[in-house]
């Protein structure tokens, strides 16, 4: 493991020193998955960039009409105290909490956790589930991109040369509608998501609205479950339906088989849990649903 | 090529030359001498290399040393009083027969530390959620957990 290290000030010198060790430099922001990237030598990159002195990135903000803006260097940690996250999109800070560890958490970052774009990635099922886009610097300046299409496959995402991940933005959630995710998984937070699903949505007079599943681990990136969305989206909610939706979101997932479980075990996990997240998030009233699913 | 920094750790300014490559596990066990903190996994993963950085746990095995400088590094050698004297926890996890190997007994003692500075009154579920990142092979935590709790209790006093 060899490198030069460089801290940049600015995002221009920042984009300049990408541009001018052209494949050669990769961004470091908290260095929970860069550091074993090159302890393990998948890459080998000869400068490392960090750009954690680069004021502004790490803030957390909301605006007026409950809009929020979370800066890439924003510490998983800081999104899972959050007060305004807790109260204004708590399944935000519910799925933070569930990466990782404590320590893990203090020095990992939103913006890390997209750009690793690991399938698995926990941040990622809730904040597609709640619409979100990412900001992107770039040398031909600023683009915004949905989440949903920000990854192209696992470990990929659509960051061209040169290109830096500057922000995520969440729509407002309505006050009365609820999210969940919840991550399978061995140890609890501390390991990969077997399967991970994030339910929003809304439910009036027994109805549910503006529903979205979003699911992780289960396909070559976080995907929509779309089908199992038309379901149950504007339909009078009943066992029936949960179920048929989570056979839905089951046959809609792409699953492989992997160390940490079969192909054949995802996808009947991905029924299981989406039942029960959507049970979730129908039947919350308030938040603080803290719920990982150990095996033991 | 090697840089002159100035690391904090336990109160003290030390001032050694680094490779930007070298973590802060490497640079604590290997250039310091402070081979309190361990390296389990080297990944993240099992929190026997955990210290405290401006108060919070941190990975030391996966944090450069290079981003160290301007913060107060705090590793279980430091945690002994002045005079000589084991910080409760420590002497909670003697009293519990929490340590058997004793190789993740410093990660988890600095994860607690920073846990209970934080949450002077966890209940045993938040203990053991707060325990996630320390992997013991030995004792199957049941000790580790009543002397955190047994810590945190002659702390209040």
């Amino acid at each position: 493991m060899r490198f030069e290290y460089l801290q940049p000030l600015t995002l221009q010198e920042t984009a300049a020193l990408l541009a001018e060790y052209d494949g050669e430099a990769k961004i470091i922001a908290g260095g929970t998955d860069l550091i074993n990237l090159i302890r393990t030598k998948a890459i080998r990159p000869r400068y490392v960039v960090d750009i954690g002195r680069i004021p502004g990135l790490d803030q957390v903000k909301y605006d007026n009409d409950g809009a929020l803006s979370i800066g890439a260097l924003a510490t998983l940690r800081s999104l899972e105290t959050s007060k305004g996250i807790k109260q204004r999109h708590p399944v935000i800070a519910q799925a933070a909490a569930q990466l990782g560890s404590v320590a893990i958490r203090n020095v990992g970052t939103i913006g890390g956790n997209l750009c690793h774009a690991s399938p698995a990635a926990d941040t990622v099922p809730s904040l597609i589930a709640l619409g979100s886009t990412v900001k992107i610097h770039g040398p031909a300046g600023d683009r915004r991109v949905s989440l949903e299409e920000f990854f192209t496959a696992p470990g990929q995402t659509v960051l061209q040369r040169g290109e830096i991940l500057t922000e995520v933005c969440v729509p407002p959630m309505p006050s009365d509608s609820k999210g969940v995710y919840l991550k399978h998984a061995s140890r609890g937070a501390a390991d990969l998501a077997i399967v991970g699903v994030a339910v929003v949505a809304t439910v009036d007079g027994g109805c549910c609205r503006g529903l979205k599943i979003a699911l992780g681990a289960v396909a070559p990136t976080p995907i929509r479950a779309r089908d199992a969305e038309k379901v149950l989206d504007g339909k009078a909610i009943n066992d029936a339906l949960i179920e048929q939706a989570a056979q839905a979101a089951a046959d809609e997932s792409r699953p492989i088989t992997d160390v940490r479980a079969s192909a054949d075990y995802r996808r009947e996990m991905v029924k299981v849990f989406t039942q029960r997240a959507v049970r979730d998030a129908i039947a919350k009233k308030n938040e603080g649903c803290n719920e990982t699913s150990a095996l033991f | 090529m090697k840089q002159l920094i100035t690391l904090r750790i336990n109160d003290i300014d030390e001032e050694i030359y680094v490779e930007p490559w070298w973590t802060l596990s490497y640079v604590l066990r290997e250039e310091l001498n402070l081979t309190g903190t361990k390296e389990g996994c080297l990944a993240g993963h099992c929190g026997a290399c955990t210290v405290l950085i401006d108060g919070k746990p941190v990975m030391s095995c996966l944090y450069l040393a290079m981003r160290a400088p301007g913060k107060e590094i705090l590793t279980i050698e430091g945690l002994k009083g002045d005079d000589g004297s084991l910080h409760p926890l420590q002497e909670a996890f003697i009293e519990h027969f929490a340590v058997q190997c004793g190789y993740c007994t410093p990660g988890l003692i600095m994860t607690a530390k920073a846990m209970l500075d934080e949450n002077p009154n966890p209940t045993e579920e938040e203990v053991r959620e707060g325990l996630n990142g320390n992997v013991c092979r030995c004792t199957g935590y049941t000790k580790i957990v009543e002397a955190i709790l047994a810590a945190a209790e002659k702390q209040k006093i």
